[in-house]
């Protein structure tokens, strides 16, 4: 299969559309020098927003506030629901009210090195230069974030930086800032300017002459299939960690627009780069629905060990065994043995590999297995128990919740899981992709965490497309746009789309077959996690494709969806989602795969430094994928964007000494 | 009318009047308490609430809030059972901190008026009505020296058991009622923060039963065998 | 440590807002005690589906009791028995052997059942449309330090803004009043400066279309502050009226 991709390979050049000039001048510049519509003209013209999170809501409202007509659509039964709702810790500014040395350079900087030197330079530095402009439009919606007794903004640090820039509310950060997002489209639906579509699905992206020209929607409660049409289209869709089944994702986060953009003719970028986040409760049996994560800050005070000997870790499993029987010379502190100088500090995917590797080893815990111990005592004794629960009390309380163990006793268990989605749809620095008039804002694009996105950069993101950059660079495109028509939704381009979307349905109705949608789902996500997972080779990617093939031969011909295509149906939902996630589990693997070094969320076991490390290599893979699709049944074409640092010259991530 | 047809201008209306009964309370309260003491005293300040003007602009004012208060309260609770939908929960349980008078305001209040028009047969009708009538020169058959003698009638009704016991039952469900209505009212009129809050609650309660012991102190007085 | 319990669930089925619903009884063997309610219903969603038959419709979707989007009634409490819990965080192991667990949908006027469990929130969106924002545009606001803010006036903000509005209060009010829901966002605005300045416009917009879509008369019964899976006080409620009564008195 390696063979093969070679001769797929194009070297074409893609039009990345980054403006001259200096770096720092980049975004004044292409702001000068954009077409802007005029407000009569905007008026007349429509714009369709997917998804209602931080990047859609943020720019359904900025769009309509600027007197754009938004159509507006979610799955969930109101906007405010969007999974950014579930971020905790916390959003980046480079404000520097510290006076610790931060800069929107130093922001920038951050940001590019944790993604470990594979994001686009112009994109990020733009990202930096905005991130200020966030946090005063979030305190002038009402965000409640935290503060200091002489009424200023408070901030926490964070991994990946060395200054305090991260600002918050709470533990409930994306929440707070998804209510202010979901306030300003609530004020524009109140206005007229935007009409919402809750409960709707996307089912296919309208082409009409190379421009995307509108959308083909179920009705997710009356099972209707409607057509919308628009001057263009914008997807904030989010991520594709569901393609895993268990992930911190919710249950209804999907990557169906993203595989629907992609087949009609928008590049799918570096899949390959999922992000592990180390400290998510493990999963406790079969029927496991979903995972939780638990703050990093966790191993701050917690040290993570497994037991030194295998029968030990086989008599815990078995439960004969507790924890605290073992003495602390039968304990092995992996990561301080191994990462001395970082310890238990090291980054998300350094540690999440390394408790793979124990666990895999045979001395994971749990009665799966597939855990770790996050041990508390010591920090307990050396500074009270009182001090641990005014840190971590509500963390603690939550895991006693879910596991009902009390973690001030016996260690926590902690396993790594499936987080967030760093690749999506290519854009360029217009946040278009390369499909005309067709836009991918937030999680769903690929643009700006390289291989590796730092912890409160997401909603810095979301925001940034929504707010700030989107409501500008869509106007370069929609300033050629006035002339065209209010476009009817009668054309044939939409009469076909509907058919497809008709058929597709009616194909997986009629399988009846003997498997539920959920056991297919399970079954993905196993492979992808054993494959494609944490760390993968050559060999067992190839595995993986075949093994994929086979998925979904398995659910075109064996799966079971009851019910109606015209009325609510839960199982043809989940159904159409997961066909996709079939799509982008094996592109997931193809990119794996291709890329042939290790890098931030990548980690390709043949490339390694002799200490374990991921090995990058800047010579051969210095740029983003950027997957065509091909037709079905065929190979996607690989096209490359290089990636050219001209402020910054890269290293090798070293979290040893 | 904001007053109407708002839900927290109907509530104000509902405050207004139930702060309104309870200072009427209080007043009534204090006097009936001074019954054990000195029937003549007794006497003296129920004569003020005779046939005078000022007790009769005093009794109609009493008599309007007294229905307002009933009218809105069977209005809202009309309102309020429509919002509950068509269907009903088949298990409905409450969590401990919530009140059982608080769920059951109407009930309650349904019970108070019962037991109202016996008190008002018994001791307005034999006392204010006869001497209104008796100025307006009509006659129903009521002994206008009696009337003036508030002291018997207490000792007449309470030395029947019976009555006293009823009375008790009745105070117990005006307690109810007062122990959620007061700080209820102070709620819907807006006062108390997260500090205030709990505070209004207890002062409220303490009122409350201030004013429930006062009238029920009558009962249980003659209930254990004394008399005035 | 691991268990598994039998259980009986009466479950309320109806096939669409018009259709008569009805109870219908499921029986289910060895549920782990790990498993979180949804789970169960997922096991038992699955356990249908290999009978052929349709499974049970309900919201959900972050289950980590945050989106909002759960919101069954079960065994008389929204969300459960256990408070400061939504459906998604309540676990099996509250459940005995042998129980019959009833699961019912939110039950209001103002939302209406559209199939099975799941029942249409939309009168919150409206709620919030008629008021529950502050109005700026994106661009040209102030420097986020520009106006200090006490810490406690923040922090009891982000109390009431910490509302997931999935609609419990409305569900376990006698009355079907929505005023928690309605406090927790005027009283969040009112306590910044920023949404200081249209308070009273504000109060007075959101309560009456409160009104207007069929919510009941807030009668001070705590029910809904009790069974508030973000725990919201219902001091908030005191400052809504407080805030409507003065918006009303001085207009």
């Amino acid at each position: 299969m390696a063979k093969k991709q070679e001769s797929t390979t194009v070297e074409t050049t893609i039009d990345s559309k980054v403006p001259a000039g200096p770096l720092a001048e980049k975004w004044s510049n292409y702001k000068a020098h954009q077409k802007l519509v005029n407000p009569s003209n905007k008026r007349r013209l429509d714009i369709i927003v997917i998804g209602t999170g931080l990047a859609g809501a943020s720019a359904a409202a900025s769009l309509a506030e600027l007197g754009f007509n938004v159509l507006n659509f979610c799955i969930q039964d109101t906007p405010r629901r969007a999974h950014s709702i579930a971020a905790q810790g916390g959003i980046n500014a480079a404000k520097n009210y510290k006076n610790d040395g931060d800069s929107v350079y130093r922001l920038f900087y951050d940001t590019i090195k944790g993604g470990d030197y594979r994001a686009r330079e112009s994109n990020v530095y733009r990202l930096a230069e905005v991130s200020n402009n966030i946090i005063d439009q979030c305190v002038a919606q009402g965000v409640p974030f935290a503060r200091e007794y002489g009424g200023l903004l408070d901030n926490r640090s964070f991994g990946g930086a060395q200054v305090s820039r991260t600002f918050y509310a709470k533990g409930q950060t994306g929440q707070q800032l998804l209510l202010g997002a979901y306030s300003a489209l609530s004020r524009q639906i109140g206005k007229g300017a935007v009409k919402l579509y809750a409960r709707h699905e996307m089912l296919d992206v309208v082409v009409v002459d190379g421009r995307a020209r509108g959308i083909i929607a179920r009705n997710l409660t009356t099972g209707k299939i409607e057509r919308f049409s628009a001057h263009a289209v914008v997807v904030g869709s989010g991520g594709y960690g569901n393609t895993f089944f268990l992930s911190t994702n919710a249950m209804n986060s999907n990557a169906s627009a993203l595989v629907q953009m992609y087949k009609k003719g928008a590049y799918m970028s570096n899949l390959s780069y999922c992000q592990i986040h180390p400290t998510c409760i493990p999963v406790h049996g079969e029927f496991q629905s979903k995972l939780t994560l638990m703050s990093e800050s966790l191993r701050n005070d917690g040290r993570i060990w497994v037991p030194k000997k295998k029968e030990d870790a086989e008599a815990i499993r078995a439960g004969k065994l507790k924890a605290n029987d073992l003495k602390e010379e039968d304990r092995d502190y992996y990561l301080e043995r191994r990462y001395p100088a970082f310890g238990n500090l090291v980054p998300r995917d350094v540690a999440s590999r390394a408790s793979k590797e124990r666990c895999d080893a045979g001395y994971g815990v749990g009665n799966t297995g597939l855990a770790v111990y996050l041990d508390f005592s010591e920090s307990i004794q050396r500074l009270g128990e009182d001090v641990i629960r005014a840190r971590y009390g509500n963390l603690f309380q939550m895991y006693e919740k879910i596991v009902d163990e009390n973690p001030y006793q016996t260690p926590m268990m902690i396993y790594p899981a499936i987080h967030y989605t760093m690749g999506g749809i290519w854009v360029d620095y217009e946040l278009q992709t390369s499909v005309k008039g067709l836009f991918a804002i937030g999680e769903a694009n690929f643009s700006d965490h390289g291989a590796n996105r730092l912890g409160a950069s997401a909603l810095m993101q979301g925001l940034a497309d929504g707010y700030f950059v989107l409501p500008y660079t869509i106007q370069n495109y929609l300033a050629d746009q006035i002339q065209v028509p209010r476009l009817s939704t009668d054309l044939p381009e939409f009469g076909e789309a509907e058919k497809q979307v008709h058929a597709k349905i009616e194909k997986i109705m009629k399988i009846q077959g003997d498997k539920s949608v959920d056991t297919i789902h399970r079954q993905l996500g196993l492979v992808m996690w054993d494959f494609v997972g944490m760390s993968r080779t050559k060999a067992s990617l190839e595995e993986a494709l075949a093994k994929i093939k086979a998925i979904r031969h398995d659910f075109w011909t064996r799966v079971y969806v009851p019910g109606l295509s015209n009325d609510t149906n839960i199982e043809l939902e989940k159904a159409l989602r997961v066909a996709d996630f079939i799509e982008i589990g094996e592109l997931i693997a193809r990119d794996a795969l291709m890329r042939e070094e290790s890098c931030g969320g990548h980690f390709r076991e043949e490339y390694q430094t002799p200490e374990g490390e991921a090995l990058r290599n800047d010579e051969e893979f210095s740029f983003a994928s950027c997957w065509k699709f091909n037709g079905e049944d065929e190979e996607p074409i690989l096209l490359k964007e290089p990636l050219i640092y001209e402020s910054i010259k890269r290293q090798q991530r070293n979290y040893k000494a | 009318m904001w007053l109407i047809d708002s839900s927290i201008g109907r509530k104000l209306i509902m405050s207004i009047t139930g702060i309104f009964l309870v200072l009427f309370l209080v007043f009534h309260g204090t006097m009936n308490f001074v019954v054990l003491f000195s029937a003549e005293a007794y006497n003296a300040i129920a004569g003020f609430l005779g046939a005078n003007w000022y007790a009769l602009v005093g009794t109609k004012l009493l008599a309007i809030g007294f229905v307002v208060h009933i009218i809105y309260a069977i209005y809202l609770s009309f309102q309020n059972q429509k919002a509950r939908g068509g269907e009903s929960y088949a298990v409905k349980n409450n969590q401990k901190s919530v009140e059982w008078a608080s769920q059951n305001m109407l009930v309650l209040g349904v019970i108070v008026l019962g037991f109202m028009a016996l008190h008002l047969f018994q001791f307005w009708s034999k006392m204010q009505l006869v001497e209104i009538s008796h100025k307006l020169g009509l006659d129903n058959g009521g002994d206008l020296a009696l009337a003036k003698d508030g002291a018997y009638w207490v000792k007449h009704y309470f030395e029947n058991p019976v009555y006293s016991v009823l009375y008790i039952i009745w105070l117990v469900a005006l307690w109810m009622h007062l122990t959620h209505g007061i700080w209820s009212a102070f709620q819907t009129m807006g006062a108390g923060g997260n500090i205030w809050l709990p505070r209004i609650k207890v002062i409220s309660s303490i009122l409350a039963t201030l004013i429930i012991l006062m009238f029920i102190s009558i009962p249980v007085y003659f209930l254990l065998g004394f008399s005035i | 440590m691991e268990k598994s319990i039998n259980i009986t669930l009466k479950i309320w089925r109806q096939a669409s807002p018009k259709a008569k619903g009805e109870f219908v009884t499921y029986k289910l063997d060895k549920v782990s005690t790990d498993n979180s309610f949804l789970e169960m219903l997922d096991i038992l969603n699955e356990k249908l589906i290999s009978e052929r038959k349709e499974p049970i419709v309900f919201d959900h979707d972050c289950r980590e009791g945050i989106c909002g989007m759960c919101s069954l009634f079960i065994n008389g409490h929204p969300h459960g028995m256990d408070a400061g819990t939504t459906t998604c965080q309540l676990h099996m192991r509250r459940f005995k052997d042998g129980e019959t667990i009833t699961v019912e949908p939110w039950r209001s006027k103002a939302f209406p059942v559209l199939k099975d469990l799941r029942v249409d929130r939309s009168a919150f969106d409206k709620i919030i449309q008629a008021g529950g924002y502050v109005n700026v545009n994106t661009g040209g606001t102030p420097d986020g330090n520009a106006i200090p803010i006490s810490k406690l006036a923040a922090d009891e903000a982000m109390d009431a803004a910490s509302c997931i509005g999935c609609g419990a209060c409305v569900a376990t009010c006698k009355n079907g009043s929505a005023m928690l829901f309605v406090a927790a966002k005027v009283s969040q605005l009112a306590l910044l400066p920023q949404g200081r300045v249209e308070g009273a416009a504000r109060a007075k917009a959101m309560v009456s279309k409160m009104d207007e879509l069929g919510f009941g008369n807030c009668t001070n019964t705590g029910a809904c502050e009790a069974e508030c899976p973000k725990n919201i006080s219902i001091s908030h409620i005191a400052r809504l009226n407080r805030e409507f009564l003065s918006a009303k008195l001085n207009s």
